[in-house]
């Protein structure tokens, strides 16, 4: 996928402008935020949990090499088999050759974020072979021929009408004229259009939100059920799947289980939890011929020993970027990449570089929910604040704030010199407030001034008025 | 990632400091007040108010004079090398304190949560860091959670309602504290904010840097607090306050805009921020 994470900013004025947008941005407050704090309310032991998933996931990263060889070993002991690739570029390249050994002609595709991420529908296209989306969300924006804008929500940002208006013009073959007015109307069509599909398609990707290493078990949850029937009609299975996935356990992957639901949608568990351990055993009445898992790295090993190991804990439940008042400002294609949101903000510069996404780590009010509500307790500000620190160390500050930093920390470790410039401030800017009591414009300030009045201030410092209340130097008690 | 055993050694460290403070605590406790730029340059009454309300409630307060910045603004911008600097010369300033009282979550939340993990590497100032951030805290908790303040016999006619600003909230988990006093304030009613832990958008250098996604945040923030009818704002961070009130005044909104000190220490006869002489 081509990022434009470099043009976060305009990609944000664009989106602060589009009136749609923003309107279905407004509805985030009272669907995900309430509904996972409802959910989170009623399972006492939620906290307890995420320190168990945090464990988890903790000495798993410790052990990364140990869990996916026995991964593997129990995927090949079923009959299936690992390719572990590299990078994108290998990752759509195993699954092209797969699709060619089954001489594929169409795929059914389940949602995964980890397929966005290595561009596959286009190269799939490229070669001739025709990807279908069968997640109605993803779908919708296949057929609109754009990027997911929220990894568990893709069509997020997409209004019925938009809905309506894509399968009018996509679905060529039904009357013009049908009623699409409801709801109902709209997923009956869809589920009419993709069901001889799931029956024609010769492979079936799906992502995975878990590898199971005790027993080489990959699982997706869904709430569709199209995930079950992309990944079981299909003659083969390709599971693509970043390697931070793995747990040791299926008792491991229960555990963390009962927190993504939860902290995703605020259901206490999807509709759909679907194991899958290799391709159909002899006496099975369907399951595909074939299971693959494509373990991809694409950058992950590389954060291993840093500080953004942790990051890596991340189910991608989405409730980092539910609570983040700059994703409900600006939504999901703004950031420029597949991942958006907090943990995007420090996933993207992990896999595609601070020169190409220094914006994000840097678009942040470091507010803070995001690690609040974040399952795995993943410090996302903190490792927002190392990506400005490497940015700074490098020299890639922009030149307008290191200058503003560098006068401002001059002053504020010389006391004296503080104390004399800000009571020069405080008379400035209380002269210039005037008897409004604030400022209007100011040119060196345009970016507070250019949107909200600057409260003046009250005229001499607290120091000043201090001292001169009589606290002295030495004798400086109150 | 922290060794094996390490998580003991620590814990046995901060025994020791935490019986060194309660042996050191006397009486009258000692507080060193942060007064924190933005207080210093925008809002002295606040600064003023803090000293009313910690002697009210049995403490002995100093200033030091040679207090400038928390240095959350370079911390936060990535140069972690002058952040040092600068909590080096705050640490030094406020060492001989039994407390250190900021009225500002934030500034609290930088030395109490953010000093120690600057001088990870340097372990001699990672201990006087450590040994600072365990008596710092944010004014309405110092009053309420360590003096046990109940009220502080203010009065105030009007109704308020209350930004939870994020810092102190997540960080230092302020929440019931300013509303336990103000309950107590004569004459005084809150009506809450909703979506009053939602950040209003402030986020310093965040507010310059993106100014129109900050503008996007703290209009929404100023239309739910105008929707609330309340005459006055509070919160405890003038950062957000400055935020807040700048965009209520834009709005030409006629919320009138304070700290929360302001009204616990009955200091509410200047003009509000961003207000003029009457």
């Amino acid at each position: 996928m081509q990022a434009t994470s470099h043009s976060f900013k305009q990609n944000a004025h664009d989106a602060l402008a589009d009136a749609q947008l923003q309107k279905a941005l407004s509805k985030m407050r009272p669907g995900f935020q309430q509904k996972r704090a409802d959910v989170v309310a009623k399972l006492p032991e939620f906290e307890d949990l995420r320190d168990r998933g945090r464990d988890i996931k903790n000495h798993v990263l410790e052990h990364l090499d140990y869990y996916l060889e026995r991964f593997e070993e129990n995927v090949t002991r079923h009959g299936g088999k690992v390719h572990w690739c590299r990078n994108a570029e290998e990752a759509r390249r195993t699954i092209m050759e797969i699709c060619r050994s089954v001489d594929a002609k169409t795929v059914t595709k389940g949602k995964s974020m980890v397929a966005e991420e290595i561009g596959l529908n286009e190269y799939l296209e490229e070669h001739g072979v025709e990807p279908i989306e069968t997640d109605l969300g993803e779908y919708i924006i296949q057929l609109r021929n754009e990027p997911p804008s929220h990894i568990i929500a893709p069509a997020i940002h997409v209004n019925k009408e938009q809905v309506v208006e894509a399968f009018r013009a996509k679905h060529t073959d039904l009357p013009p004229n049908r009623p699409l007015e409801e709801v109902g109307d709209i997923t009956d069509e869809a589920r009419t259009q993709l069901r001889p599909k799931y029956f024609a398609a010769d492979v079936g990707i799906t992502g995975a939100n878990f590898l199971i290493a005790e027993t080489g078990s990959t699982v997706i949850v869904t709430n569709e059920g199209n995930g079950d029937l992309t990944q079981t009609l299909a003659k083969a299975h390709v599971v693509v799947a970043s390697l931070e996935k793995i747990v040791p356990t299926l008792e491991d992957a229960s555990s963390i289980l009962r927190l993504l639901a939860r902290s995703a949608t605020g259901q206490e568990f999807s509709v759909y939890t679907t194991f899958s351990s290799g391709p159909r055993r002899g006496a099975d009445l369907d399951g595909p011929e074939e299971f693959h898992v494509v373990l991809l790295d694409n950058g992950r090993s590389a954060m291993l020993g840093t500080e953004y190991q942790e990051m890596l804990r991340c189910i991608r439940c989405s409730a980092c970027m539910n609570h983040c008042p700059v994703y409900a400002a600006v939504g999901g294609h703004a950031y420029g990449w597949v991942y958006p949101g907090p943990m995007g903000a420090v996933l993207t510069p992990s896999l595609i570089g601070i020169d190409e996404a220094g914006h994000l780590p840097n678009a942040s009010t470091f507010c803070g929910r995001c690690e609040q509500v974040c399952p795995m307790r993943i410090p996302l500000p903190k490792m927002m604040r190392h990506y400005r620190a490497k940015e700074y160390r490098e020299g890639k500050t922009t030149p307008q704030v290191r200058t503003g930093l560098g006068l401002w920390s001059y002053f504020a470790k010389r006391p004296w010199l503080y104390r004399q410039s800000a009571k020069f401030g405080a008379a400035l800017l209380g002269f210039l407030g005037g008897r409004k009591g604030r400022i209007a414009t100011l040119p060196l300030a345009s970016g507070w001034t250019s949107v909200r009045d600057m409260p003046a201030p009250e005229g001499r410092t607290f120091q000043q008025l201090y001292r001169m209340s009589g606290h002295g130097k030495k004798g400086d008690r109150a | 990632m922290p060794r094996a055993g390490s998580g003991e050694a620590v814990s046995i460290r901060k025994r020791e400091w935490e019986s060194a403070v309660s042996v050191s605590v006397k009486a009258r406790p000692r507080v060193g007040l942060f007064v924190t730029c933005l207080v210093d340059l925008f809002r002295p009454t606040v600064g003023f108010a803090a000293i009313s309300l910690l002697e009210k409630a049995g403490c002995e307060v100093s200033v030091p004079e040679s207090q400038t910045c928390c240095g959350q603004p370079t911390f936060n911008s990535g140069d972690f090398r002058d952040s040092r600097d600068i909590a080096a010369n705050v640490i030094a300033a406020f060492e001989e304190f039994d407390y250190v009282v900021a009225p500002s979550g934030s500034c609290a939340g930088m030395i109490r949560e953010h000093y120690p993990e600057l001088f990870e590497d340097d372990p001699a100032m990672a201990h006087r860091a450590q040994h600072l951030a365990k008596r710092t805290y944010e004014l309405t908790s110092f009053l309420v959670d360590v003096m046990g303040l109940e009220k502080t016999g203010a009065a105030f006619d009007g109704t308020v309602t209350y930004h939870d600003s994020c810092s102190g909230l997540r960080e230092l988990e302020v929440k019931t504290q300013p509303r336990k006093l103000l309950n107590k304030v004569d004459g005084l009613k809150i009506t809450e904010l909703p979506g009053a832990e939602i950040c209003c958008g402030f986020g310093g250098t965040f507010c310059v840097k993106y100014p129109e996604i900050s503008d996007k945040m703290v209009t929404q923030k100023a239309e739910e607090i105008v929707a609330t009818g309340a005459d006055h704002l509070l919160a405890g961070d003038l950062g957000c306050l400055l935020n807040m009130g700048g965009k209520l005044k834009r709005l030409g909104a006629p919320t009138k805009v304070r700290h929360v000190a302001e009204v616990l220490a009955g200091m509410t006869d200047g003009p509000a921020i961003g207000e003029g002489e009457n």
